[in-house]
């Protein structure tokens, strides 16, 4: 028992110099944040380390505001969002913190209403009002004006969100915030928010539990959960008024469409992206890299890394079902790896 | 130096017969078993402190915000960063004590019939499956509480209890399934194994002297077991109700799995609602706001007192029932 003990811990001891140590030869990169993108995450590092054995990268998928905290408090390398940071979080940083977009995320309505199958056409006035409890009934004129044909039954709507802060939520509510006034001045933007109505499900599998469990419930879940669990889910309107359903293709045209007016720190909301294929609950989710980086080895390891994942990088996003970032914006960030020194 | 010397040889003369004790404890290991044992119950005292001090430092930002309105609002809103606990407090106390009235029946019925009528065989195979279900993890009976109790409850325990009992505002409002009393039934599956596990034991303490000694005096055998035995065993019996308590108020997983996760007061046990443990699990990863995450940890804060606060009345209550009577001293 002892010795097996002490010869890990020697291997832990070794480790740990080998990745302080910028000569060692072993670059150790220490990473947290987002959940959402840890398995396209995980590929990468892994990928990246096989082709550069000597870049490690350790990502650790404990959320969003986890990985903020953390790389403002300086225990990680860099960090991970599914949500921009504030003014005021980066009022907070020791140093300058990047943005760079890696993939897009979507989030997609998924509904359970007795008598109705197939894609529904939900408007961004019915989500909105569905979600802040002004439409209460399936067969409001708000739901069935967009789907001719469909007969509604004349039942109370069961909300369902998510309970868990996430980007998930984060997503959905920034597009309801620009759906809707109502939405943005009462309810507003945030991983969790004060929900008006409903029932809180954990994680994208308890919305859909909820969802598929209770009749006449709508919820919403991510587009790869959706895709990967044969889950159906609706069309949305999009910012031209076209009824859109989430692909990895409409994912990355609302990213193409909002590249034009990308700013230069990349913290964009994609929503409501203006394009006729576009649709309208879309996000990128970011790696947080701090601008200025002491350590010679790590900077090069880092800027490597960024430079593999926006070429190489992407090519493996289909597989695991998340959309690839558009040209314009990967070369945007090509330009912008200059800025780490 | 010689009158250092001196001291030094003098100053231990008067306590050696005291040392040479110490010594003498010491070879028999009274000592060392004393030190040890006081070190790691110091240890677990100075844990508790330590864990109230962190707790109370983390959360000076939402106590100076919000001060003694923290219990006393309902709002629960991170953008907006105005955040009151009353729905988790009251969340975590209704499911809570639900589960203790469905299990307290349940576990004090099953734990007497195991150690008094059951045959000795039954009574230890038993235990031994009852005992297996305390280790079950919490997110196992979440799954069970979301895929049978849930539909259950929507479908079958819900309508009959709005066509018997319906007149009772507790038993009004719509019903789909999650809320207090789903919440409350899974925990009670939860912390019976608590309450029989711990109750039995207590009553297989209970001398043969008292039973045979009731049934001399002609009382039947279940006056003897419910007259004599059980209250001799009260303050076991008590004490395992209060670790159930205990267990039910903490439980995290298995209660947001199936509560509805809505911070809301309601009187009915059908609506949704949300406890204390569950809103920390689900917000803190992702809380973004220095207030939001400060508002979590004073909830945990008050988990932590109502915890402290219910077990001590635990104790009261033991001490009372010990004077009251029961057991002979």
């Amino acid at each position: 028992m002892k010795k097996p003990m002490l010869a890990m811990l020697l291997v832990l001891a070794l480790a740990f110099t080998a990745g302080a140590g910028s000569d060692a030869g072993t670059v150790l990169l220490n990473a947290a944040g987002a959940t959402f993108p840890n398995p396209i995450y995980s590929k990468w590092f892994d990928v990246y380390h096989t082709a550069h054995p000597n870049v490690q990268i350790n990502y650790q998928a404990i959320g969003s505001g986890g990985g903020i905290r953390q790389l403002l408090a300086g225990t990680v390398d860099f960090g991970a969002s599914d949500g921009p940071m504030t003014d005021d979080q980066l009022a907070q940083a020791k140093v300058k913190i990047l943005h760079f977009p890696t993939v897009l995320g979507a989030v997609v309505p998924m509904y359970n209403v007795p008598g109705v199958s197939g894609e529904l056409n939900l408007t961004q006035h019915a989500l909105a009002g569905i979600y802040l409890g002004t439409i209460t009934k399936w067969n409001n004129i708000e739901i069935t004006q967009a789907n001719p044909g469909v007969k509604f039954p004349n039942d109370d709507i069961v909300v369902v969100h998510r309970s868990d802060g996430s980007g998930t939520s984060y997503i959905f509510t920034d597009f309801l915030s620009k759906a809707s006034d109502d939405w943005k001045n009462k309810v507003g933007k945030a991983t969790s928010v004060n929900w008006p109505v409903g029932l809180g499900g954990k994680g994208n599998e308890g919305v859909s539990g909820l969802v598929k469990q209770t009749p006449d419930s709508i919820g919403y879940v991510e587009l790869i959960y959706a895709i990967q669990n044969n889950i159906p889910f609706g069309k949305v309107q999009n910012a031209s008024g076209q009824y859109v359903k989430a692909s990895l293709e409409s994912v990355s045209s609302a990213a193409a469409g909002a590249a034009k007016a990308m700013p230069d720190d990349f913290r964009v909301s994609i929503t409501n992206a203006p394009g006729a294929a576009s649709y309208p609950i879309s996000s990128f989710t970011w790696l947080l890299i701090p601008a200025q980086i002491q350590d010679a080895a790590k900077l090069d390891a880092i800027k490597g890394f960024l430079k593999w994942m926006l070429t190489q990088g992407q090519d493996y996003n289909e597989g695991l079902t998340y959309a690839r970032l558009p040209k314009p914006v990967i070369a945007k960030e090509m330009k912008a790896i200059s800025l780490i020194q | 130096m010689s009158a250092t010397a001196t001291t030094i040889e003098n100053a231990p003369l008067r306590p050696s017969r005291g040392a040479r004790a110490f010594i003498h404890r010491l070879r028999n290991g009274d000592e060392i078993a004393h030190i040890i044992t006081l070190v790691f119950a110091s240890t677990i005292l100075l844990l508790a402190i330590l864990l109230v001090c962190i707790l109370w430092r983390d959360c000076h930002l939402s106590r100076a915000q919000f001060g003694w309105a923290f219990f006393r609002t309902s709002t629960w809103d991170p953008v907006f960063s105005q955040f009151g606990a009353l729905p988790f407090i009251y969340g975590t106390l209704v499911t809570s004590v639900l589960a203790l009235i469905l299990s307290v029946p349940l576990g004090l019925a099953a734990a007497i019939f195991l150690s008094e009528l059951a045959p000795r065989k039954i009574s230890d195979t038993i235990s031994f499956l009852i005992d297996l279900l305390a280790a079950v993890p919490s997110v196992i009976y979440g799954v069970l509480g979301i895929f049978v109790v849930v539909p259950l409850m929507r479908t079958t325990i819900g309508p009959a209890l709005k066509h018997t009992l319906g007149f009772l505002p507790i038993f009004q409002g719509p019903n789909y399934g999650v809320g207090f009393l789903t919440a409350g039934i899974v925990l009670t599956i939860m912390v019976v194994p608590f309450i029989i596990s711990v109750s039995r034991e207590v009553l297989l303490t209970v001398p043969r002297d008292q039973r045979e000694a009731a049934l001399a005096l002609g009382a039947t055998r279940w006056e003897s077991t419910w007259k004599v035995v059980v209250p001799w065993a009260r303050s076991g019996i008590l004490g395992s109700i209060f670790l159930a308590l205990a267990r039910a108020l903490g439980e995290t997983m298995a209660v947001t799995m199936v509560i509805g996760n809505d911070p809301r007061i309601a009187t009915s046990l059908f609506s949704s609602g949300y406890s204390i443990a569950a809103v920390i699990a689900n917000e803190f990863a992702e809380a973004f706001s220095d207030m939001h995450v400060s508002s979590l940890i004073e909830l945990g804060l008050v988990l932590f007192l109502m915890t402290f606060i219910l077990n001590g009345l635990a104790r009261i209550m033991i001490i009372a029932t010990e004077r009251g009577g029961g057991r002979p001293s």
